[in-house]
C-alpha cells in the first residue's frame, strides 16, 4: 500500500489534538469505492490514535453472499475454537468457512486466529424467533461463554476489520485493498482507561451496527447493568461496547427512528425541555423517563452505521470534535476536517454539528431521499 | 424502690457567668434545672439530664456544659456500662427498654468504606457552577419500551406511562406521623417540600387538613392501624405508601400512648382523644403477597389509577425476594428501610439488633430485579440514617432513584439525638404533641433550615456527580462502576456488586 505513511496536513496549525480519529465515508448512491480515501483519510489524523487500536467497517462488503450473516470471529485458542464451530454447526447452516486472509508482514501486535463464516440459521433450530434475534442470541452466547472467542461482526453484506496497530497497519493486515463497499467506517484509537487489545479495538458491532467512538463515557456502569437487563453482555472490556448495544436496542428492538434515539443517547437538558410545547415536552419527558439510564454521560462523538445508513453524533455538550461534509453522492463524517479534505479538498458543504444533533445520511437507492444537511440533523420532528 | 442508676451526665454551670435569667429552668422539659432562692443559685437535677443541649444552646451567657458522667463500673468488655444500667433499669422496672431514634451501635456503616470516583484527563470532569446538572428525578414503574408514532412529520407518544411522582432533587422526607412530631414539624416540612420540588411522607398518622393545600408534594401513609385513612387523605396525596415495615423495629408495630393523643391528634388520627394509638405488627388483612397485591389494587382502584402507590419495608435477610415480590404485586416504589433507620418509640433491643445495613439490602434488591428485568417496573427508595450528600450519591450509585432522610431532617431542625423521643418531652418541641413545647418549633424558620438543607445537598451532590463527569443523575443510578470498597471482605464486595479500590 502506498498511503501507510504519515500524510503531511496542511490545516496542522489550529488543529486540537483531542484523541481518537474517526471517519466515515458514504456514497448516497450506493456505488461501491475502495480502500483508497478511507484509509488517506484516517492516516492523515495518525496522532490521534497511538498504535494499539485500528479498525474498519464496510457495508457492501459481500454481495455475493448479501443474503448470509457474515461471523468475523478472533479466537485467542484452539479450544475456543472447536467450541465455537461445534456451536456454529449446531446452530447454523454453515455456507463457507475461511481463516480470515491477512498480510502477516503488516505491522500489527500479535495477531489472534481470525475466521470468517457466511451462515444461515437452521430453520429447526430458530423456533419461531426472528432470525436476527437467534444470531443475536449465539452471538452473546459465543462471547460469554466460550472462553476465548470472540465474534467482532454479526451483519450481512457488511464487516468489521480491527485490531491492535496503526489504522493503516490494521488495513494492510487485513488486505482491505482488496475490498469495496459503499460505506466505510474508520477509526484510529488512543485507549486510555481500558487494555489495547484486539476485541477492544473499534468498531463495535452487533448484527448490522457498528459504532466508533471517541471519548469516555462515564455512565458506562448505569448503560451496561440496563443493558444486561435486555440480555446485552458486555465482554469486550471497553465502555464503547454498551453504545452499539444502545442503538440495536432501540433501533432494531424496540423499533425507534434513528432521530429518536439519538435523543435518547444525547437528549435536551430539562430547562430546554420545560419550555417545550405540551406535545413535544411530553414526548421528551417520556425519553428520559423510560430511558434516561441509556443517556450516554461524558465526552463522546460517534459515528454509528447500519445498512444503507451512516450517523454522526456528539454528546450533548459538545466535549469532542465532529465535522460533517459533503461532496456530491459523498457524505464525509470525521473527527477533523482536514482528513476530510484530505481526500475531497473542494467541499460542497462543510459543517460541524451542534451537541446532541444528529447528521444522518441515508442510501437514495433504499430510502427516500432524505437530504444529508444541518436541518436534517437537527432532528425534525421530536 | 432506691434507685442505683447514676446520672449519665453531669451539667456542670459556671457560676460567674450564670445570671439567673431562669432561661435553663423554663427551656428543661425533664425538669433538670431548679433555682434555689435562699442561695440565689441555679442547680440542677443530674439524672433528670437527657444531653439534649436545649438549655446550652439557649443560656444568654454561655454558663452551661453537659459532659458525660465519668465514673464508671469496673471495665469489663462483655458486661459494659450500657449491659449492666440496662439490667438495673430492668430489675427496677419490669420492663422492656425504650427508646427513640435509630441504632447507635457500631455495627459497620458500608457507606464509609465506600469511595467515589473522580475523572482526570481524558473523561472531564464538570464544573457545576458553569455547566447545567440535573438532579431531577421520576419515581413510578416505566414501561419495557415506548411506542411511538409518526403523525404529519410529528413523533406522537403511543404508549400511556404509569403516574410518575416528579421530584427536583432525589432527596424526600421520611415518613414521621403527625403524633411522634408536632404539627409545626409537619407543616414545615410540607412547607419545605412544597418550596423545593419534593415530597414529605404523613407516616402512619394521618394528615392534618390544614395541610391539605401541599398534597401535591405529600406521600399518604397507610399502615397497618389504618390511622387517619379516609378517601380524602387517599385523593390528597400525591402518592400512597403502604407500610409494612420500619428500619429501627422490624416486625414491630406502632405505640403512641394515649397522653400524646390530643384534640388535634385524635381528629386526624379517627380515634378517641386520650386512647392509645396501637398499630398492629402485621396489617391483618395482608398475610401473603397476594394480600399486598389486594391492598395496592384497591388503594389504586380508590383512587382511580392516577396515583402511585408504594409498599414500605424494613431491610431483612431476604428483601430480595420480598422486594421481586412486591413488584409483581404492583408496588410502583418500593421502600426499603435499614437497620439505622429511625423512630419515636421502639423497645430498644429490637432496634438494636434487628434488621440489616441499607447498603446491603439496597444492593441486593436492585441487583434481584435487574436479574428479573423489572428493575424498570418500580423505583426504589432508600432510608436508614442517611447522614449526607455523600452517603445519597453513593445510594444512588449503588441502585437507589432516591433516598428518605428522617433524622437528618430533624436535626436540620433542631433534634439533637438525645434518644428520648418516646417520653414526648421533646424540649426542642420536635417529638412531641404538647401544645406548649411545640410552638418552640416555628415553622417558617424550620421550612428555612429544611431547604438550605435540601439545597446544600443538592449542591453537593452536583459537585460530586460533576467530579465523575456525570451532568444527569439518571447517569449516576445503578452506576456501580463509580464506586470502590475499602476494607470489605470478598463477600462483602461481591453483595455490593463493587470492585475493590485498585482495581
Amino acid at each position: 500500500m502506498n498511503f501507510t505513511t504519515l500524510l503531511n496536513n496542511p490545516y496542522n496549525d489550529d488543529k486540537v489534538i483531542d484523541a481518537c480519529g474517526l471517519f466515515g465515508m458514504m456514497d448516497l448512491t450506493g456505488r461501491c469505492f475502495g480502500s483508497k480515501d478511507p484509509i488517506k483519510a484516517i492516516s492523515n489524523m495518525r496522532e490521534r490514535g497511538n498504535g494499539l487500536g485500528g479498525g474498519f467497517a464496510i457495508y457492501g462488503l459481500y454481495p455475493e453472499h448479501k443474503d448470509d450473516y457474515a461471523f468475523h470471529i478472533m479466537y485467542l485458542n484452539t479450544e475456543a475454537k472447536e467450541k465455537v464451530e461445534r456451536l456454529l454447526s449446531q446452530n447454523f447452516d454453515v455456507v463457507e468457512a475461511e481463516e480470515m486472509p491477512t498480510n502477516p508482514k503488516a505491522n500489527v501486535w500479535n495477531p489472534p486466529l481470525i475466521w470468517r463464516y457466511f451462515l444461515q440459521p437452521k430453520k429447526s433450530a430458530v423456533k419461531g424467533q426472528q432470525d436476527d434475534e437467534y444470531v443475536f442470541y449465539n452471538v452473546m452466547r459465543i462471547n460469554t461463554e466460550s472462553d476465548g472467542a470472540f465474534v467482532f461482526s454479526s451483519g450481512k453484506n457488511m464487516g468489521v476489520f480491527k485490531g491492535v496497530g496503526f489504522p493503516e497497519d490494521i488495513a494492510e493486515y487485513f488486505c482491505l485493498d482488496e475490498y469495496e463497499g459503499y460505506l466505510w467506517v474508520c477509526h484510529g484509537r488512543f485507549p486510555t482507561n481500558t487494555p489495547g487489545w484486539w476485541g477492544g479495538a473499534h468498531p463495535f458491532s452487533i448484527l448490522d451496527w457498528v459504532v466508533v467512538h471517541n471519548g469516555e463515557l462515564s455512565s458506562y456502569g448505569a448503560n451496561r447493568r440496563f443493558l444486561e437487563m435486555y440480555g446485552y453482555h458486555c465482554t469486550m472490556q471497553t465502555d464503547t461496547e454498551v453504545m452499539v448495544y444502545a442503538l440495536d436496542l432501540l433501533v432494531r428492538r424496540h423499533k425507534l427512528p434513528m432521530e429518536v434515539a439519538a435523543k435518547i443517547l444525547a437528549p435536551p437538558l430539562w430547562i430546554e425541555i420545560d419550555t417545550m410545547e405540551p406535545s413535544k415536552k411530553e414526548v421528551y419527558t417520556a425519553l428520559r423517563q423510560c430511558y434516561g439510564s441509556l443517556l450516554m454521560n461524558g465526552p463522546f462523538t460517534i459515528i454509528a452505521a447500519r445498512t444503507g445508513e451512516m450517523i454522526g453524533l456528539t454528546d450533548r455538550i459538545k466535549l469532542r470534535p465532529l465535522t460533517a461534509g459533503i461532496k456530491g453522492d459523498l457524505l464525509f463524517l470525521s473527527s477533523e476536517e482536514s482528513a476530510i479534505r484530505a481526500v475531497a479538498p473542494n467541499l460542497d458543504k462543510v459543517w460541524s454539528p451542534r451537541g446532541g444533533e444528529l447528521v444522518i445520511g441515508r442510501l437514495k437507492t433504499i430510502r427516500a431521499p432524505e437530504i444529508v444537511a444541518p436541518e436534517v440533523g437537527r432532528s425534525r420532528a421530536i | 424502690m432506691k434507685s442505683y442508676i447514676e446520672p449519665e451526665f453531669i451539667v456542670e454551670r459556671d457560676d460567674q457567668k450564670c445570671i439567673r435569667c431562669k432561661v435553663c429552668i423554663n427551656q428543661c422539659t425533664y425538669d433538670t434545672h431548679y433555682y434555689d432562692p435562699e442561695d440565689d443559685v441555679i442547680r440542677s437535677r443530674d439524672e433528670n439530664c437527657v444531653n439534649c443541649h436545649r438549655c446550652v444552646v439557649f443560656c444568654p451567657t454561655k454558663a452551661i456544659t453537659i459532659k458525660r458522667n465519668t465514673t464508671r463500673y469496673t471495665e469489663n468488655w462483655h458486661w459494659t456500662q450500657e449491659v449492666i444500667t440496662a439490667i438495673k433499669k430492668q430489675a427496677e422496672s419490669g420492663g422492656v427498654i425504650l427508646t427513640g431514634m435509630g441504632c447507635d451501635k457500631p455495627h459497620y456503616t458500608y457507606w464509609d468504606k465506600i469511595l467515589l470516583n473522580a475523572s482526570q484527563v481524558t473523561n472531564p470532569s464538570i464544573d457545576p457552577l458553569r455547566e447545567p446538572m440535573e438532579l431531577r428525578t421520576f419515581l413510578g414503574p416505566k414501561p419495557d419500551k415506548l411506542e411511538l408514532e409518526l403523525e404529519n412529520g410529528d413523533v406522537v407518544l403511543k404508549t400511556k406511562l404509569s403516574p410518575q411522582l416528579c421530584v427536583e432533587t432525589p432527596i424526600l422526607f421520611a415518613a414521621m406521623s403527625y403524633g411522634a412530631v408536632s404539627f409545626n414539624v409537619h407543616l414545615a416540612l410540607a412547607r419545605a417540600a412544597a418550596q423545593f420540588g419534593t415530597l414529605m411522607n404523613t407516616g402512619e398518622g394521618g394528615l392534618d387538613k390544614r395541610l391539605y393545600k401541599y398534597g401535591d408534594h405529600i406521600i399518604v401513609q397507610v399502615a397497618s392501624g389504618r390511622f387517619g385513612v379516609s378517601l380524602d387523605y387517599l385523593n390528597v396525596g400525591a402518592a400512597i405508601e403502604i407500610k409494612i415495615g420500619q428500619g429501627a423495629k422490624p416486625g414491630i408495630g406502632g405505640h403512641l400512648p394515649g397522653e400524646k393523643v390530643t384534640v388535634e391528634i385524635s381528629r386526624t388520627r379517627m380515634i378517641p382523644v386520650g386512647t392509645d394509638a396501637l398499630s398492629p405488627a402485621p396489617h391483618h388483612d395482608i398475610y401473603s403477597i397476594e394480600d399486598l397485591h389486594q391492598l395496592i389494587y384497591a388503594l389504586k382502584e380508590a383512587t382511580d389509577y392516577i396515583k402511585p402507590v408504594g409498599v414500605k419495608i424494613a431491610a431483612v435477610h431476604n428483601s430480595a425476594a420480598i422486594a421481586s415480590g412486591m413488584v409483581r404485586a404492583g408496588a410502583d416504589f418500593i421502600v426499603l428501610d435499614g437497620v439505622r433507620g429511625s423512630t419515636g418509640a421502639a423497645p430498644k433491643v429490637i432496634r438494636d439488633n434487628v434488621g440489616i445495613p441499607i447498603e446491603l439490602a439496597l444492593a441486593s434488591v436492585d441487583q434481584r430485579l435487574r436479574e428479573e428485568g423489572i428493575r424498570n417496573k418500580t423505583s426504589i427508595i432508600v432510608s436508614g440514617g442517611i447522614r449526607g450528600s455523600a452517603d445519597i450519591v453513593k445510594a444512588i450509585a449503588l441502585g437507589a432513584d432516591a433516598v428518605y432522610i428522617g433524622t437528618a431532617a430533624l436535626v436540620a431542625i433542631g433534634c439533637t439525638l438525645c434518644q428520648k423521643c418516646y417520653t414526648g418531652k421533646c424540649p426542642w418541641g420536635i417529638a412531641t404533641t404538647d401544645p406548649w413545647i411545640s410552638k418552640r418549633v416555628n415553622p417558617d424558620i424550620a421550612a428555612r433550615r429544611l431547604v438550605n438543607l435540601l439545597q446544600a445537598w443538592s449542591l453537593e451532590i452536583k459537585e460530586m456527580m460533576g467530579g465523575m463527569g456525570i451532568n444527569s443523575i439518571e447517569s449516576l443510578r445503578g452506576n456501580r462502576s463509580q464506586l470502590r470498597g475499602v476494607g470489605l471482605t470478598d463477600t462483602e464486595l461481591k453483595i455490593l456488586g463493587i470492585k475493590m479500590a485498585g482495581e
